[in-house]
């Protein structure tokens, strides 16, 4: 890959690493020349993020090496490997929201600064590359894309030769993404490699030089991704034909069976956002989607939809008719509302209990699970196998405890435990985030079987294709507020991107439309082509 | 080669029961070593404290006597731990138990009835539960972290009951001595073996064990404690509060505490003394560590403890080692509880350097590299940037 | 009020809340970093007892002091190798120090048992403290000055200091801190062993100053009452300083109405007045609206193991 004589600036041979019961590198090797933007593509468990710690000192490799302009380097930490010239901006950012941004910066820097050397410097870089950010505020209270940005200029006081970017785009808005990438191809021409991770195809088109792809573990191909087509990558990244989603198109569906009106909450935790005047309503038989950047008062609006929070929200929430804002979370459960947090450790599931005790948690109202205050355990753990074998959960038996499943699984059996209460109404949140593609369709499908049968499902998600592919409706929530619903059928993601943007964010303040070529827009192809 | 700790897919159950015992020995070794180093007989030391109490047939009641607050104790903190409810004041609540106890028996001296002993444990009950009930008003309704309140409200506990004994529950016979009137025969706590101070106390203890292992590994409300230790949560998810967790747990611990109080000055003491704090409210947390938080445990480690109490004794007259030894030896034997509880969700493994196939390491002697690793072999490295930077 | 007695006020009141400041100070910089040590009594007992039998061996109280430090230091050390490097809970191993701190001293301590040692020299001439305003100023022990350098050096270390705010980062996110490089146990491995000298020297007070003469158990529950102060002063140092000074004005009232002899409230209910006081206290703070509750360092008590 070495371009004219020079030698790449990146160059991984035969990188090998195991994990106890898992070999999370296979012999990987591929290169990066200087000015490259070389994608790494591949579905969650791939190794991807394996790989990029082994290149930026987090991990260590087991057999292989890492060549740096021709040389081989050993990486011990990730302070050496900036020392080399490697930045990295991680897929969760590493930030501190009690302090401000430039507190933040000066934690990534190696050597001291003093604060107005820092502050000069910092000053610098967000007009040298156009980076809309202000120094002295406290993280907590930046949009996602502002949070990027730290991570950003971060790296690029470094002066880096390699900017290694983890699944950039997976929480930014349509019109952030094109901002970043417009800043990635500017690095790109002044000579700084870019080590781009992601899966999402057609981002990948759009911005990067060369495509290796990781399967398993292993490198599968090497490609030039402007030359393939979204389909065949999608393919070689799988392994196998992707397997559609089949539902029938409706638009025949029942009665309402979950009203929302002026819902409002306060927000969780120090950086909550409040639930403001929420409206909604979703029928018998319908999928209807609230997109959004992380952040945005989701997971406010599932516990307050649940009870979770209990007794702090306001409005009225009913179930097929019935009032229930004043329910508890048991026994709006047994009047058939079920649902399926973001978060499946500590949340959606125990970690430490069995997945007997795991299906007690949920499934104890609806499917008598408990009688007269003792648990049947009898019951349970039949339950739990019901579960297991309905939903093809990888698991050693019902008697194992949720924390030795993949995320995979452990989403499946969540997901299997309140589908199989055949709820009335269903509330899920990223169902298949960090889920491989199988799984994340076995979900995919069980949701779309279970509104076929009747039941209303809400599905909070921040993965815009799945909700194209899903909803029969979409809203998008920010900052807590929740837009009008768009009918799927002829939406428009540049609407959609808007709206994500909302209030706290600069892009959509009248710049997000017009600037640069008008978007093609490779989400929809994307959902066609699936 | 150095020792690594790797994680396990699952806790160990052998560890989870091994460690306690294993924590018991390694106190006994650190023991022997410590007394040893004080000048003491450290084998000496060790059989006083740790044998003699067992050998000795006459002691086993002592055993029990002593066993008996720390596990009724230790039952109801443990109930609270499970839930991450840190209720450290249960020797305030039993100071109270017992005071409100004491109460309905000085209120009721001259009068005789079946009915007063049980009045005055009801009375005990609802004293421990309510001066455990501010921490948990001011945990759910202002969010006043209860280790603190429950620990502050210990150090009052222990003033009201000197103001009680020096003030106005002194014992108008008893020549100005600071304490309260000896029980009458309807107010002191029946033995149920014949002859020895076996108090009514101890099966009530087993009794509360077997009681609370029930509750914990049956019945939803267990479940519930279970879950909001674990993943809070999740827990709300499931539908369990956590208020009611924080009003159940420290209430049961109070009531618990409370009534091994009465128990305590209805039995052994037969009145109401200022040396009535021992801290069987602190040890009762370290019981409750060493019996894994489990019913049956605590009745085990009840007992382990109330041997090093009973062999402390022994051997303060045999030996002269004094009585602050027990303490420490008691707090030391949770040290080693919590450093060896890494085994249960650790494993150790003995690491043999890598092989050194990686050329640039490969550059360095092997034992230096063992040692300093990385470091060293990116030192050139650095050379060479900051050459090519300058 | 005579001046004399207003003096005698303001004395006694620095004097109390001198060994709480020195305490909470070093508990606070320990929980910045992200840690919880509930061994601050245990700690400040051993501190105590050494600094005494170190005076009492040695008879130089500045060379107890130094040990004071050292023991401190080292029984946090148990603190920190139990919950640091191996992840035990820091409630109950913070328990667990405090048990053994009150044994160990008081094992240690029992010969010596009611013997006194001569107390700490002052720093400054005792000419200075002649007249009424120069001993309010100038009369004090070396450690209440030092009390007042330590509160501005740790207010500056977190606010100005980079390792402080790298300290502060830890506590913050200990995941993002370690993702970026810096190495969280040992920054918290220090943070505790600053604690456990601080704890150390506030022990010493009691031990070396306030009363010259070992008492089992003499600190009495003050380190708890630093722990509190810590969480009321919202992690702050200066408003640490406010708070411990106003602690100080409780303890001595219960002293001075002691020592006048009032007896309309009985001296049991005086000696309930600072932990009456804490908890109203920490209650006053969790009510008060401004957020300050979002105050506590995010990690705080979290174990933390780095994962690759």
């Amino acid at each position: 890959m070495a371009t004219e004589g020079k030698p790449p600036r990146l160059a991984l041979e035969g990188i090998t690493k195991r994990f106890p019961g898992v070999l999370a590198n296979d012999d990987v090797s591929f290169s990066v020349a200087p000015g490259e933007i070389h994608a790494l593509l591949g579905e969650n468990g791939a190794g991807k993020s394996t790989l990029v710690k082994i290149i930026y000192g987090v991990l260590q490799a087991d057999e292989g090496r890492v060549l740096w302009d021709g040389e081989p380097v050993s990486i011990a930490n990730p302070k050496a490997a900036r020392r080399l010239g490697i930045g990295m901006v991680f897929q969760h950012f590493s930030l501190f929201e009690a302090m401000t941004v430039l507190e933040n910066i000066a934690l990534g820097l190696d050597h001291s600064f003093s604060w107005r050397e820092l502050q000069q410097r910092v000053g610098d870089i967000l007009k040298t590359y156009d980076l809309p950010l202000d120094p002295n505020r406290e993280v907590h209270t930046l949009s996602v894309g502002e949070r990027q940005r730290i991570e950003i200029v971060r790296s690029l006081l470094q002066s880096p030769k390699l900017l290694i970017m983890d699944e950039p785009t997976s929480v930014l808005t349509p019109q952030e993404v094109d901002r970043l990438f417009e800043t990635l191809r500017r690095l790109a021409a002044e000579g700084c490699s870019i080590l781009y991770i992601s899966h999402k195809l057609n981002e990948i088109q759009a911005l990067c030089d060369t495509a290796t792809i990781l399967r398993g573990g292993q490198v599968v191909a090497t490609c030039d991704p402007r030359e393939e087509s979204a389909r065949s990558m999608a393919e070689m990244m799988i392994g196998a034909s992707l397997r559609d989603v089949s539902r029938k198109p409706g638009t025949d569906f029942g009665p309402e069976r979950l009203r929302v009106t002026h819902l409002s909450a306060p927000g969780e935790g120090p950086f909550g956002v409040p639930l403001k005047d929420i409206n909604l309503s979703v029928r018998a038989g319908e999928v209807v989607g609230i997109a959004g950047v992380a952040g945005n008062g989701q997971n406010e609006l599932l516990a307050a939809l649940v009870g979770e929070i209990e007794g702090a929200e306001s409005g009225n929430i009913f179930l097929d008719g019935v009032p229930s804002i004043a329910a508890h979370v048991g026994d709006r459960r047994r009047d058939g509302m079920c649902s399926v947090p973001e978060e499946r450790n500590g949340h959606g599931a125990v970690p430490a209990c069995s997945l007997t005790d795991n299906a007690v948690l949920t499934a104890r109202h609806r499917m008598e699970l408990a009688s007269h205050g003792f648990i049947r355990y009898g019951a349970a753990e039949k339950y739990a196998e019901q579960v297991i074998s309905a939903f093809d959960v990888k698991a050693t038996g019902p008697r194992a405890p949720a924390a030795s499943l993949s995320g995979g699984n452990l989403q499946k059996f969540i997901m299997g435990r309140e589908i199989l209460q055949k709820p009335d109404v269903l509330i899920v949140s990223q169902p298949t985030w960090g889920v491989d593609a199988g799984a994340a369709a076995a979900i995919h499908q069980a949701l779309v079987d279970l509104a076929a049968a009747g039941s209303a499902i809400l599905l909070i998600s921040q993965d815009l294709d799945e909700l194209l592919a899903l909803c029969d409706r979409i809203a998008v929530i920010n900052g807590g507020v929740l837009s009008d619903m768009l009918d799927v059928e002829g939406i428009s993601i540049e609407r959609v991107g808007l709206l994500m943007g909302g209030m706290h964010g600069e892009d959509a303040a009248g710049n997000g439309g017009d600037r640069g070529e008008p978007r093609h827009d490779p989400l929809e192809e994307q959902v066609h082509a699936a | 080669m150095r020792l690594r700790l790797e994680p396990r897919r699952e806790a160990s159950r052998a560890m989870l029961y091994g460690t306690p015992v294993l924590a018991v020995a390694l106190t006994v070794l650190a023991g022997i070593l410590i007394f040893s180093l004080m000048g003491y007989d450290g084998l000496a030391a060790i059989y006083q404290i740790f044998v003699a109490p067992i050998a000795d047939p006459y002691r086993w009641q002592d055993l029990f006597v002593k066993a008996a607050p720390l596990i009724t104790i230790a039952l109801g903190l443990a109930i609270g731990f499970r839930a991450n409810v840190w209720n450290i004041g249960a020797e305030g609540q039993y100071i109270v138990g017992a005071l409100a106890g004491t109460g309905v028996a000085l209120a009721t001296w001259d009068m005789q009835g079946y009915w007063i002993l049980p009045a005055m444990v009801a009375a005990g009950i609802l004293g421990g539960l309510l001066w455990a009930a501010i921490p948990a008003f001011l945990k759910t309704r202002f969010n006043v972290n209860e280790i603190l309140t429950s620990l502050m409200l210990t150090y009052v506990a222990v003033q009201l009951l000197y103001y009680l004994m020096r003030g106005p529950w002194r014992d108008p016979e008893g020549y100005g001595f600071p304490q309260t009137r000896l029980f009458s025969e309807w107010q002191t706590l029946p033995t149920v073996v014949q002859g020895t101070l076996v108090h009514l106390g101890v099966p009530v203890a087993f009794f509360l064990a077997i009681a609370v292992w029930i509750v914990l590994s049956r019945t939803v409300t267990g479940f519930q404690v279970r879950v909001v230790g674990l993943a809070p949560q999740a827990a709300r998810y499931g539908g369990f509060s956590a208020r009611g967790t924080v009003w159940l747990t420290l209430l049961t611990s109070g009531a618990f505490a409370g009534l091994a109080g009465i128990f305590e000055a209805a039995g052994p003491f037969q009145q109401m003394t200022p040396q009535f704090s021992v801290n069987y409210g602190f040890t009762a947390i370290i019981v409750a560590f060493l019996g894994r938080l489990h019913p049956l445990g605590i009745v085990l480690a009840g007992m382990v403890l109330a041997v090093s109490y009973v062999g402390g004794e022994n051997a303060q007259t045999a030996l002269g080692l004094p009585y602050a030894a027990t303490g420490m030896f008691q707090a030391m034997m949770l040290f080693f509880l919590l450093a060896v509880d890494i085994l249960v969700r650790y494993r150790l493994r003995v690491v043999v350097p890598a092989d050194l196939s990686r050329p640039v390491e490969a550059r360095h002697p092997p034992a230096r590299q063992a040692e300093t690793g990385a470091h060293v072999s990116s030192t050139p490295i650095d050379k060479q940037r900051e050459s090519l930077s300058a | 009020m005579t001046t004399a007695i207003l003096i005698s006020i303001i004395m006694t009141l620095v004097g109390a809340a001198t060994p709480i400041l020195l305490a909470a100070l070093g508990e606070l910089v320990v929980e910045k970093s992200g840690v919880l040590n509930l061994g601050l009594e245990g700690m400040m007992l051993i501190g105590a007892v050494t600094a005494f039998g170190v005076t009492f061996t040695t008879g130089s109280a500045s060379l107890g002091l130094v040990a004071a430090m050292a023991a401190g230091a080292a029984a946090s050390m148990i603190f920190a190798f139990l919950t640091l490097t191996l992840t035990a809970n820091q409630v109950a191993t913070g328990l667990a120090l405090t048990i053994f701190g009150i044994g160990l001293s008081s094992l240690i301590g029992q010969n010596f048992v009611g013997r006194t040692v001569s107390g700490l020299e002052h720093i400054f001439p005792a000419a200075l403290a002649d007249d009424p305003i120069g001993r309010v100023v100038f009369g004090y022990s070396p450690l209440v000055y030092l009390s007042l350098v330590m509160t501005a050096f740790v207010a500056w270390f977190l606010t100005r200091s980079r390792a402080g705010l790298i300290l502060r980062a830890i506590g913050e996110s200990d995941e993002a801190a370690h993702s970026i490089g810096y190495s969280v146990i040992r920054v918290r491995y220090l943070a505790v062993a600053f604690g456990g000298a601080m704890a150390g020297l506030g022990g010493a007070y009691y031990s070396l100053v306030m009363t010259p003469m070992w008492a089992d158990r003499l600190t009495a529950g003050r380190g708890w009452i630093a722990l509190a102060l810590v969480v009321f002063a919202s992690w702050r140092p200066l408003r640490l300083l406010g708070g411990a000074y106003l602690f100080g004005a409780v303890m001595t009232l219960e002293l001075h109405a002691k020592a006048a002899g009032i007896n309309i409230v009985p001296p049991e209910f005086l000696a309930m007045l600072p932990y009456l006081a804490t908890i109203v206290v920490l209650t006053l703070i969790s009510i008060a609206p401004s957020g300050r509750r979002n105050a506590a360092p995010a990690c705080l008590g979290k174990p933390f193991r780095a994962t690759g």
